[in-house]
């Protein structure tokens, strides 16, 4: 196969993990303001405290990976989107270190909850802006030497989207994780956020059918859409039955964060066939940019070794606490 | 009007301090919490074999400084991963098929690891059995080790490159062994794993001094002080020597970096060791200087008449900060003299059996608390503004390859780094501080911890916790709790 597919695969499947896991711990934080009293926050908190670095790792691991196989992808990206990626870092400082301060503080503990749910709040929104920033520029003949525009209408309707997709996320592990009231809450939250976040999916599909050629031309052509119908309809899908198991009275236990993990999944998906076989999307394709064989290849063996193991310990820590969060769980 | 962005210096010289700040920032709590875990791993181990609870005491209060400072390590190591990228893009793009792939073993084999097991290493105490607890401690603290590999593996690469060939502009692997294993990285390894170790030791002894001092946790105080005092006493010459073979590596490939830490602006025979001086990199001379003659010769050459060259080898533009390297250099070797000779006094009142009452020797702890810290941030400014002009040794120059910024925007993002970092270590140490004179848990509620509330009964616990078979020396609390949980088995049984 070659190898330059592979590495964007690796690439996709990176950055997919990290949305998926970060993206609910992100989402927690998002949502911790509307929770209100500070003990729902306290366990909101706490149901993350043992894996959001595990989490958060997935974004190193997406950042390294795009490194090693187009490093010229990586310098461009991250010299042209330095202000939101700069400011991304440190609103992870301050959502990362609020986990270890929290539970120590006694008369600081708001000041921690602000630092946790400002941290991910500003850090969802730049990875939002940097995705449109990204995706949005596509349609223009710019070329390596142009700098990115990233301030623009479209990243900025991204920036919430992708506010209210990981809000998705996180209130679907809420209602895995806690009990009663907690739970009730989480279900209304998750309720409202999933129609907010379909309603910014038709907003920026159709902006980018409109405003992208090369984007209308794929998903819009004969037979192509016929190639691409599933991914709607999958997605159609994952919100019909979140919706309805949201609505549930029974314990919906893994099933909404499941099928929300779904809908995003999808989503990806056709963001990545939109853009496919751009790696900056309509300046530099994935063969124009890979990285020399040997060092690709050496790393590769490392990645088929260890991502395997990662993956099985990781599930490993998933089950050994997956049971709902107690105001008792610390150390 | 006064134009603020006319005084600002130019995009690389604020990418380099923005680095040096946050990579400076970064290596203290890695420096710390890499000898820490072994620590753990230690105690926890002793804890498993000679079910002595003052082992298990000592897990469970180191835990909490270590988690914090690990954490810190995490959430300001990230920033590092991008910053590559972010102020120097064109080194990432010309370097990057070499470095890249170390980083990338780095997150498979240690990032993944420490941030997983940690987890269970907090908050799996009565979720997993003790043994799959004490695994998970080793683990972390293997990550901690096999992180520190890769990354000075990549660090060494940057000052003797090795297995390389430059291909249109870009550098590629020929050897990945020698790429690894270039000429400075045991050296540069052994050095600084030491460094880590001592550094926790001293945090450690200091820590259990001040105990010791104040008259509180003594039997807990003198179990961390034994341990930490005969750490320093051995370590501190082996690291002595180690740094010794560094120094020898570095006349060996860098001699402009070894004539900048000596101070040693021309090419002299029998050159006269240092002690003292002020370098003035204009002039080309040192003020002020104290020599002792001969010796820099004798100590690198191993000869008294023995040629060292001087600075002059290279062009004014191809030398680094000499006042740097040299001072930072300095500050580096006395600390480490002040650790030989709280080795050696410790094992003189260890010999005295003075060792947990005699105060000059507690306050030295005390006071030494930082000093592994700050010689280890030392050492780095040694090799790497000694490095200038050099990103790689020889070959890759940093002004050439950082991002093209506006200065404005590298001197916010610096602003925003330093007053974000400042706050956070000042909160840092704020709970450090307070964690410390909390002390650390009772004996009792070592044990009570250990209990774990879903088990039904407790037949199956080791007779120094059953009550039913003791009947002295347990707390009232320990004495409840286990009540309750009879209580609670009673109850089961009736339904």
């Amino acid at each position: 196969m070659d190898i330059a597919l592979v590495y964007l695969l690796l690439i996709v499947f990176g950055i997919l993990v990290y949305v998926l896991l970060d993206g609910f711990s992100l989402g927690v934080g998002i949502l911790s303001p509307l929770l209100k009293n500070r003990d729902n926050k306290a366990i909101a908190m706490k149901s993350l405290s043992h894996i959001w670095d595990s989490n958060q790792t997935w974004l190193v691991f997406g950042g390294v990976v795009l490194f090693v196989g187009f490093p010229i992808v990586y310098s461009f990206v991250l010299s042209n989107l330095y202000l939101p990626i700069i400011l991304m870092l440190v609103a992870l400082i301050f959502r990362g270190v609020a986990f270890e301060f929290r539970f120590k503080a006694d008369r600081s503990q708001a000041w921690w909850d602000l630092s946790f749910s400002l941290g991910s709040i500003i850090a969802t929104f730049c990875q939002g802006l940097i995705l449109g920033a990204l995706v949005g520029d596509m349609s223009s003949t710019k070329t390596l030497d142009d700098p990115v525009d990233w301030l623009t209408p479209f990243s900025i309707t991204t920036g919430f989207a992708l506010l209210s997709g990981y809000g998705l996320l996180g209130a679907c592990w809420l209602v895995r994780k806690t009990e009663a009231s907690l739970q009730v809450v989480a279900k209304k939250l998750a309720l409202k956020l999933l129609f907010l976040m379909l309603a910014f999916f038709v907003v920026v599909s159709i902006w980018m059918l409109v405003d992208q050629p090369a984007v209308a031309e794929r998903w819009l052509s004969f037979p192509g859409s016929l190639v691409l119908l599933p991914l709607p309809l999958l997605s159609f899908f994952f919100s019909y039955r979140l919706w309805s198991v949201l609505r549930e009275e029974q314990e919906p236990g893994l099933k909404p964060l499941g099928y929300a993990m779904g809908l995003f999944m999808t989503a990806f998906a056709g963001l990545v066939v939109g853009v496919f076989p751009y790696i900056i999307p309509g300046r530099l394709t994935i063969w124009e940019a890979i990285a020399p064989d040997k060092t690709v290849y050496f790393t590769l063996v490392g990645i088929l070794i260890f991502v395997p193991v990662v993956i099985t310990y990781n599930i490993y820590l998933y089950r050994t606490f997956s049971g709902k969060t107690s105001m008792k769980d610390g150390y | 009007m006064f134009d603020l962005f006319a005084t600002l210096p130019d995009t690389a010289m604020l990418s380099r301090m923005q680095f040096a700040f946050t990579i400076s920032y970064h290596i203290m709590f890695p420096t710390i919490t890499i000898g820490l875990s072994l620590y753990l791993a230690f105690m926890e181990g002793m804890w498993l074999k000679t079910q002595k609870p003052v082992y298990l005491q000592q897990v469970k209060f180191w835990m909490k400084p270590f988690a914090i400072t690990f954490g810190m390590g995490v959430v300001s190591g990230v920033v590092l991963s991008y910053e590559f990228g972010t102020n120097f893009s064109k080194f990432s793009e010309v370097v990057g098929p070499v470095l890249a792939p170390l980083l990338a073993y780095e997150v498979l084999t240690a990032f993944f690891m420490e941030a997983g097991f940690l987890g269970i290493m907090l908050f799996g105490w009565n979720k997993v059995s003790p043994k799959v607890h004490f695994a998970a401690t080793c683990i972390v603290a293997l990550g901690t080790v096999m992180s520190s590999f890769w990354i000075l593996a990549a660090n060494s690469w940057m000052h003797t490159p090795a297995g390389y060939e430059i291909v249109n502009g870009q550098f590629q692997v020929t050897s990945w062994l020698e790429v690894i294993f270039n000429p400075s990285f045991p050296y540069r390894l052994s050095h600084m794993l030491l460094a880590s170790f001592l550094s926790a030791s001293l945090l450690f002894a200091g820590v259990n001094a001040y105990y010791l001092l104040k008259g509180t946790n003594k039997e807990f105080a003198k179990v961390g002080f034994s341990t930490s005092m005969f750490v320093i006493l051995i370590l501190t010459p082996v690291q002595m020597l180690v740094g010794d073979f560094h120094g020898l590596n570095v006349a060996e490939h860098q001699p402009v970096k070894l004539a900048a830490m000596e101070g040693l602006w021309k090419t002299e025979k029998g050159a006269a060791l240092r002690l003292f001086a002020i370098p003035d990199q204009e002039n080309e001379t040192n003020h002020f200087e104290i020599l002792i003659p001969k010796a820099a010769s004798f100590l690198i050459t191993h000869d008294v008449n023995g040629e060292i060259p001087g600075l002059d080898q290279v062009e004014e533009k191809d030398r680094p900060q000499v006042a740097v390297v040299f001072t930072a250099f300095r500050v580096m070797i006395g600390l480490g003299g002040l650790m030989l000779l709280l080795g050696l006094s410790g094992a003189v009142a260890r010999y005295k059996k003075r060792l947990f009452d005699f105060k000059p020797l507690l306050y030295l702890s005390v006071a030494m608390i930082p000093a592994g810290v700050i010689a280890t941030l030392a050492g780095w400014y040694v090799v790497e503004v000694g490095r200038q002009p050099w990103l790689v040794q020889g070959l890759v120059r940093t002004a050439d390859v950082i991002s093209p910024l506006p200065a404005a925007t590298v001197a916010f993002t610096l602003a925003l780094f330093v007053v974000v970092y400042s706050s956070l270590f000042v909160t840092y140490i704020y709970f450090i501080r307070k964690l410390i004179l909390k002390g650390p848990p009772s004996l009792d509620e070592v044990q009570a911890s250990l209990i774990n509330p879903l088990l039904d009964g407790h037949d199956d616990l080791p007779a120094t916790l059953n009550p039913a078979q003791v009947d002295i020396g347990y707390s009232q609390e320990l004495s409840e709790y286990l009540n309750k949980q009879d209580q609670h088995k009673q109850d089961k049984g009736e339904k």
